[in-house]
C-alpha cells in the first residue's frame, strides 16, 4: 500500500529526514518511535503533504501512485488521513458541518452523491460511541475550547467517520491521561480492517500496550535504525534510545 | 502544489458574473448637474412643488460644501459634471403590472436570480426592483395593502402618500447632513418606501433590488421606512452593476424611523456592486448615508450588512436611540479583495434612558484590499444606564492587505457602560492545511474558515439571504490565498 524509498526532506534548509525507507502493507499497524527531534512528526507531515517541508530526494508510492506529486487534499481524498498532533481550531464552524463537508469531498471524489442529513446523523452517532462522546459534541465549533483529550478524541472520531485507507496517528497519545488513552486506542483497534493500514508515530511505548503494532521502527536522526516486532518497543522503554544510536554508529550508519 | 496554484489563478480570473449590460432604450438627463437638471428630474416624476423646493435647497446647500477627505480611502477626484443624474428605461407610461414591464428588464432580474413574477417567488419575499434610476416593479403590493402596509417605489409614494413622505423625508438625514447625502437630496431619482401601521407585523420579508445598468450614470436612491407602534418589518436590499472600466457613483440615503413604542425595523443589506477588476480599474463608489431613529419606547432598529462589492465603500449605518429603552444593533461583514477599499462602521447615539446597543463588525481583507472599521459610540448626558457592547474583528488573508480600526467613544453620563473588544488575526496556514488534509480544496477551506469568522453576523440575516451571502463571500475571495 505504501512504499517509502530513501526519503529525504528538509525544512528551511535543515535536513530532517535523511533517507527513510519503509514498506507498509494492507492490514498492518506500524509504530514509528524515536527520540525528540528524530524526524517522526516530519515524516507524518511529509506523507500528508505539508508544504513547509521540501522533499529533496527519494520517492513515496501509495497504492502504486506517486504520493509526493499529489496535493494534500488529493491525498486525503485518496484515503490518507493524518490525526494531528496539534488539532487546529476553526471558530464558528460546527464539528458536524466540518465533518460533513469533508465526507462529501471524499464522496465526490469517489463519484458518490452527497450524503443526506439523516444518513449522516446515523453514521456520526454510531461513530461518536466509539470515542465515548456526547452528541452535543457535534454542535461545538471544531476544536474550539476543547481540552487536549477532547481534541485527540475528535481526531479519532473524524478518522472513524472518514474511514481512510491509510491512517497516520501523529503523537496521538501525547497529553492524554490513561483513560483517554484507552478510549483512543480502543477506537483505533475497532477501526482496523484487513484492507486498511495504520502508522502510529509515538515517543512513548505506552500507547503500544493497547494498539498492538505488527512492526516497530526506530527513527534516529532522520533514518530508521532498527525495525522489529512489538518486543522492540518494550526494549526501548527499558533502555531508552541511546544504545541504538551507538549501535547505528558502530555499523557505520552516519548521520 | 502546481495544480492548486493553477486553479487559484483560474478562479481569480473568473469574471464578476453579474457584469452584463442589458440593451434597453433609456431616457436620460443631460450630463452634468445644475438647477435645470434637478427641475428635469422633478418634472419627470411629476413632483409637487414642495419637493422640488426641497431638492433645490439641497442643491444650493451642496454648492457650499466640500467633499469629505477624512475617510481612509484613496480615489481620484470625482467630476460631478461628468455624471448622468437620471436614466430610466423608456416605457410609455408607468407599468401597472408586471406584464407591462420591458421583458429585457425582467430577463435581467431573472439572470440575477430575482424572479419578479409572483408565481415564481419564494413565498414571503416582496420585491421592489430599481433599475438605474427608477423602480420598475413591486410585487405582492396587493397582499400587503390588505394589512395596511404600504410598500412601493419612492416616486409612487410621493404621488399617493405625499403627507407621509413630507412628514418623514429628511427627518433622520436632513438635506444638510453631509456632502453625499445632500447631493442625493438634490438629485435622488427613486427608491423604496415602506410604511407599517400600528400593531402590524409584516408577514414577509420586504426587499429592494438595485441595479445600475446605464454607463456613466450615478444611482441616487432614497429609501424611507416608517414603523408605527408595535409593528415589525424585516427589509432587505441587494445590489449589482455591470462591469465597466470607469467608476460609477452610488450615493444613496436610507432613513429608518421606529416611530411608536415597541416598533421594530430590521434592515439587511447584501451589497455586491461591481468591485472593479483585479488591477483596481473601474467599480462602484458606494458612498451611502444610512441612519435610523428609535423614537418610541423600547423600539428597536437593527442593521445587518454584508459588503462584498464596490471599489470603495464608505458608509456608517447609524442609530439614534432616543426612546427610553430603545435598542440598536449593527452587524457587519465587510470584505475587500484586489484593490477594494472599505471605510465602514456605525454610530450609536444614546439619548434616552436605558438604551442599549450592540456592534459586531467583521472585516476581511485580501489581495491589496484596505478595510477600516470606524465607529462612534456616544452617550449623551440624558442617557442614564446606557449600555454598549462593541466587537470588531479583522481577518487578514495574505500580507499585502490592511485592516484598520478607528473606534470613537464619547461618554457624558457616569452610569453608562461601554465595552469594546477588538482582534486582528491572519488566516492560518495551519487551518487551511487541516481542512485540506480532510479533503477540502483550498478555496473551500478559505470559505469555511471565513464563514466561521462571520457566523455571528450571518445568523442575523434572513435564512435565504444568509445562504446567498455565504456564496457571495466565497466568490469575492476566490484566488485570495495561494
Amino acid at each position: 500500500m505504501l512504499e517509502i524509498r530513501n526519503l529525504h526532506a528538509e525544512v528551511n534548509g535543515n535536513e530532517i529526514l535523511r533517507g527513510v525507507t519503509l514498506t507498509v502493507k494492507a492490514g498492518e499497524v506500524h509504530a514509528i518511535m524515536g527520540p525528540n527531534g528524530s524526524g517522526k512528526s516530519t515524516l507524518a507531515q511529509v506523507l500528508a503533504g505539508r508544504e513547509a517541508y521540501e522533499v529533496t530526494e527519494g520517492e513515496v508510492l501509495y497504492k502504486g501512485k506517486n504520493l509526493l506529486e499529489m496535493d494534500p487534499e488529493e491525498r486525503a481524498r485518496e484515503g490518507v488521513f493524518l490525526a494531528f498532533q496539534y488539532p487546529v481550531e476553526i471558530p464558528g464552524i460546527t464539528n458536524a458541518y466540518f465533518l460533513k463537508s469533508a465526507l462529501n469531498a471524499l464522496r465526490k471524489h469517489k463519484g458518490l452523491e452527497e450524503i443526506d442529513a439523516i444518513e449522516f446523523l446515523t453514521l456520526v452517532k454510531e461513530k461518536l460511541k466509539l470515542v465515548d462522546m456526547e452528541q452535543s459534541f457535534l454542535n461545538r465549533s471544531v476544536n474550539e475550547g476543547f481540552s487536549g483529550g477532547e481534541k485527540k478524541r475528535n481526531e479519532i472520531f473524524q478518522l472513524a467517520v472518514l474511514d481512510p485507507t491509510l491512517a497516520i496517528l501523529d503523537e496521538t497519545d501525547s497529553g492524554l491521561d490513561i483513560d483517554a488513552l484507552r478510549i483512543v486506542a480502543d477506537g483505533v483497534n475497532k477501526l482496523r480492517k484487513p484492507e486498511n493500514a495504520t502508522i502510529v508515530v509515538t515517543h512513548y511505548q505506552r500507547l503500544l500496550n493497547y494498539l498492538f503494532p505488527d512492526f516497530v521502527h526506530v527513527l534516529v536522526d532522520g533514518r530508521i535504525v532498527k525495525s522489529g516486532g512489538k518486543e522492540l518497543a518494550l526494549q526501548l522503554e527499558e533502555k531508552g534510545y541511546d544504545w541504538l544510536r551507538e549501535e547505528a554508529e558502530a555499523v557505520g550508519v552516519h548521520a | 502544489m502546481s495544480t492548486s496554484t493553477n486553479t487559484i489563478e483560474e478562479l481569480s480570473m473568473r469574471e464578476y458574473k453579474w457584469g452584463f449590460v442589458t440593451d434597453i432604450e433609456a431616457e436620460t438627463a443631460p450630463r452634468g448637474l445644475n438647477e435645470d437638471v434637478i427641475r428635469f428630474i422633478s418634472a419627470k416624476k411629476n413632483e409637487p412643488e414642495w419637493l422640488l423646493e426641497w431638492r433645490l435647497k439641497a442643491y444650493r446647500h451642496w454648492l457650499t460644501m466640500e467633499e469629505p477627505r477624512w475617510p481612509n480611502v484613496k480615489y481620484d477626484a470625482i467630476d460631478y459634471q461628468d455624471i448622468i443624474y437620471y436614466s430610466a428605461p423608456k416605457q410609455k407610461k408607468r407599468p401597472q403590472s408586471l406584464d407591462e414591464v420591458d421583458p429585457e428588464i425582467l430577463r435581467t432580474y431573472e439572470k440575477l436570480g430575482i424572479p419578479l413574477a409572483e408565481q415564481q417567488m419564494l413565498a414571503g419575499v416582496a420585491v421592489d426592483a430599481v433599475f438605474d434610476s427608477v423602480s420598475v416593479a413591486t410585487t405582492f403590493k396587493e397582499r400587503l395593502r390588505e394589512l395596511g402596509i404600504i410598500f412601493c417605489s419612492f416616486s409612487e409614494a410621493v404621488q399617493e402618500h405625499p403627507e407621509l413622505v413630507r412628514k418623514y423625508l429628511g427627518s433622520v438625514v436632513p438635506y444638510t447632513d453631509n456632502f453625499f447625502a445632500t447631493l442625493n437630496s438634490a438629485v435622488f431619482s427613486d427608491g423604496s418606501f415602506c410604511y407599517i401601521p400600528k400593531g402590524v407585523r409584516c408577514p414577509m420579508e420586504l426587499s429592494t433590488y438595485f441595479r445600475i445598468n446605464a454607463a456613466d450614470t450615478g444611482q441616487f436612491e432614497r429609501t424611507l421606512i416608517v414603523a408605527e407602534e408595535g409593528s415589525y418589518v424585516s427589509y432587505l436590499e441587494g445590489c449589482t452593476a455591470p462591469m465597466r472600466d470607469t467608476n460609477q457613483l452610488h450615493a444613496a440615503v436610507v432613513e429608518l424611523i421606529a416611530v411608536g413604542d415597541n416598533a421594530q425595523i430590521k434592515y439587511s443589506t447584501v451589497q455586491n456592486w461591481y468591485p472593479g477588476d483585479k488591477d483596481g480599474k473601474g467599480g462602484i463608489y458606494n458612498f451611502v448615508t444610512k441612519r435610523g431613529k428609535c423614537i418610541g419606547k423600547n423600539s428597536k432598529i437593527s442593521w445587518t450588512q454584508v459588503e462584498t462589492g464596490s471599489a470603495i465603500t464608505w458608509k456608517y449605518p447609524s442609530i439614534i436611540l432616543q426612546g427610553e429603552g430603545s435598542v440598536g444593533e449593527f452587524y457587519s461583514v465587510a470584505v475587500v479583495n484586489n484593490y477594494q477599499q472599505a471605510d465602514t462602521g456605525t454610530k450609536m447615539i444614546h439619548m434616552g434612558k436605558n438604551t442599549s446597543s450592540t456592534i459586531v463588525s467583521k472585516g476581511i481583507s485580501a489581495g491589496f484590499g484596505q478595510n477600516s472599521y470606524r465607529g462612534l459610540v456616544k452617550v449623551q448626558k440624558s442617557a442614564d444606564n446606557a449600555r454598549n457592547f462593541s466587537q470588531c474583528d479583522s481577518l487578514l488573508l495574505g500580507d499585502k492587505c490592511g485592516a484598520h480600526t478607528f473606534p470613537y467613544i464619547e461618554v457624558k453620563n457616569r452610569t453608562a457602560r461601554v465595552e469594546h473588544e477588538a482582534s486582528t488575526s491572519k488566516i492560518g496556514e495551519d487551518q487551511i492545511f487541516y481542512c485540506k488534509q480532510r479533503g477540502l480544496s483550498t478555496e473551500d477551506a478559505v470559505n469555511l474558515i471565513v464563514n466561521g469568522f462571520c457566523k455571528e453576523v450571518f445568523r442575523e440575516l434572513p435564512m435565504e439571504f444568509a445562504v446567498e451571502a455565504q456564496k457571495l463571500l466565497g466568490i469575492s475571495l476566490e484566488g485570495s490565498v495561494g
